[in-house]
């Protein structure tokens, strides 16, 4: 679960507020879409849940965890409860897909075995099956990003952020990772997904409840699944 | 902590010297390149710290014992003699000794056939542990009864007790700034090295890797270039040395002697090997210290 009550926060040395007084919680199990303008804070909200930076004021809590709060070595364990797909899909270059992958199961301490039985299982989830071996220079912007979405659910998170994940990909690549993402929040598990994105066509063509952010702040929250703001 | 994560850990270490092979490249030649110029001065002043030290154990004083004793009682002083602190050797010569050694210096000895014994005193020849303490030593000699005049030559010692402190300013100047120096380029060849690390390092970061997770392939890559470089540079030390020693002992082998390398290879390994080892773990670990913030 998160949750954002009256949370604010400023950049070191900016003097607007990025975060102004922002409420909105999200449940277990839920997927929204988070949309707003350029500089309207949807990146900001990803680094205050992600523990990249730190709220000035307000409660802010994920996947239990207390991020006004949280000591700076508790921070590794709260970022294990989440998976992260970026739209740069920041894969480690130097490692193949597999190890990328695998990678994120060692972190958390995993065996062996379970890596060599859960990482394939995953790469043939998002459709990477035959492409262990390969660097992600050597596949293209689409399958470098499934890996980023096998490396973000290899271990089962509460949490699935994802920051502009269709920005690099083709309108058919987009909608292919959306019902991907859509699977996953659908499974036994209910991995709660929020996925911040600009595209309109493809928020409204899902029924999933939308928040749209300008300047900081919340300014529309609906459950009927269509994106009515307009970008300016 | 089980024993399959430290593996992996370790295994990533060594593949990350591959996948950066430019870099780990550039920080050993960085390493090798300082440690030899760093070694090679200090090599340089224990030469030539050796050298001072075979001229000085050389440096004679002589101190003769009063005319009116007989050998026995000369014989007797060099109890007293050796009990001063600052001696490291006393050889007694007798008047006769003295006669016929002045004698085999001369072409024609047969010139000292009839000069007495008794034209000589009985002597004893000493060397001293510490040349810059002739001075005091010669007071004490002279206050042993017996000694009627002891000869040292306080020119020579003084000469030399300069040289030595010039040659160990000089040294000590050299070897610190090198040491800055090199500091100062090996921890810029690792930071280099880290700053290409930048998104990698925060990647980790984010997939929820906590530091020590971060820094361990880090740790285990410095150690593995520095103890690298550490033993390219003893072994480029080795040759480098013995061609310049082989090249000084044949131009001036009667009047200087070079160090063998093999009386201090251990020495010299073990500082090349511990200062590698140093920097390559501390550098990579101090380096990516700013990295580990997010």
């Amino acid at each position: 679960m998160v949750l954002f009550e009256n949370v604010s926060m400023t950049y070191p040395g900016g003097d607007v507020p990025a975060i102004d007084d922002m409420s909105f919680a999200i449940e277990d199990g839920e997927f929204v879409f988070l949309v707003g303008p350029s500089g309207s804070g949807k990146t900001s909200i990803i680094k205050l849940i992600t523990g990249e930076v730190m709220a000035d004021s307000g409660t802010l809590s994920v996947n239990g965890f207390d991020l006004r709060h949280i000591r700076r070595r508790k921070l590794p364990r709260m970022r294990r409860t989440l998976g992260v797909i970026f739209q740069d899909y920041r894969l480690i270059d130097e490692m193949t897909i597999y190890d990328n992958v695998a990678f994120a199961m060692h972190i958390v301490g995993a065996s062996n075995r379970e890596i060599r039985l859960r990482v394939p299982y995953v790469l043939d989830l998002v459709g990477l099956s035959g492409r262990e071996k390969r660097y992600p220079r050597e596949v293209s912007g689409g399958e470098q990003q499934r890996a980023a979405v096998a490396r973000a659910i290899v271990n089962s998170p509460q949490l699935l952020i994802a920051d502009e994940p269709t920005g690099n990909l083709d309108p058919a690549r987009s909608l292919e990772l959306m019902l991907l993402m859509d699977r996953i929040n659908d499974n036994e598990i209910g991995t709660t997904v929020l996925v911040v994105t600009h595209e309109k066509e493809l928020v409204n063509s899902f029924s999933k409840r939308v928040i749209a952010i300008e300047d900081g702040q919340v300014i529309s929250d609906g459950m009927d699944g269509y994106y009515s703001y307009e970008i300016q | 902590m089980r024993s399959s994560k430290i593996g992996y850990l370790i295994k990533e270490g060594f593949k990350s010297i591959l996948t950066h092979g430019f870099m780990s490249f550039a920080s050993v030649t960085i390493i090798v390149a300082c440690l030899v110029i760093m070694g090679s001065f200090a090599l340089i002043a224990v030469n030539v710290d050796s050298m001072l030290d075979d001229l000085e154990s050389q440096n004679q004083v002589v101190a003769y014992v009063e005319e009116t004793f007989t050998e026995d009682q000369a014989r007797a002083l060099q109890t007293q003699i050796e009990y001063i602190s600052n001696i490291r050797s006393c050889q007694f010569v007798s008047r006769q000794q003295a006669k016929e050694e002045l004698a085999a210096s001369y072409e024609d000895s047969s010139m000292f056939q009839d000069v007495p014994d008794t034209a000589f005193r009985d002597r004893f020849i000493i060397y001293l542990q510490d040349i810059s303490l002739t001075e005091q030593t010669q007071s004490q000699l002279y206050e042993i009864i017996g000694i009627a005049e002891v000869r040292a030559d306080l020119q020579v010692a003084r000469g030399f007790v300069t040289v030595r402190n010039v040659i160990s300013a000089v040294s000590l100047i050299l070897v610190v700034v090198l040491v800055i120096v090199s500091v100062f380029i090996m921890s810029n060849t690792v930071k280099l090295a880290t700053l290409s690390r930048r998104d990698e390092i925060a990647i980790m970061k984010i997939v929820g890797a906590s530091n020590w997770f971060i820094r361990f392939p880090f740790v285990v890559e410095g150690l593995v270039l520095g103890l690298l470089g550490g033993a390219l540079a003893f072994l480029l030390e080795w040759g480098v040395y013995d061609v310049v020693a082989t090249r000084i002992m044949s131009m001036l082998g009667g009047l200087i002697n070079v160090i063998p390398f093999g009386s201090i290879s251990v020495a010299v390994m073990a500082v090349y090997m511990g200062v590698g080892l140093v920097v390559g773990v501390f550098g990579s670990s101090i380096a990516i210290r700013n990295y580990l913030q997010v």
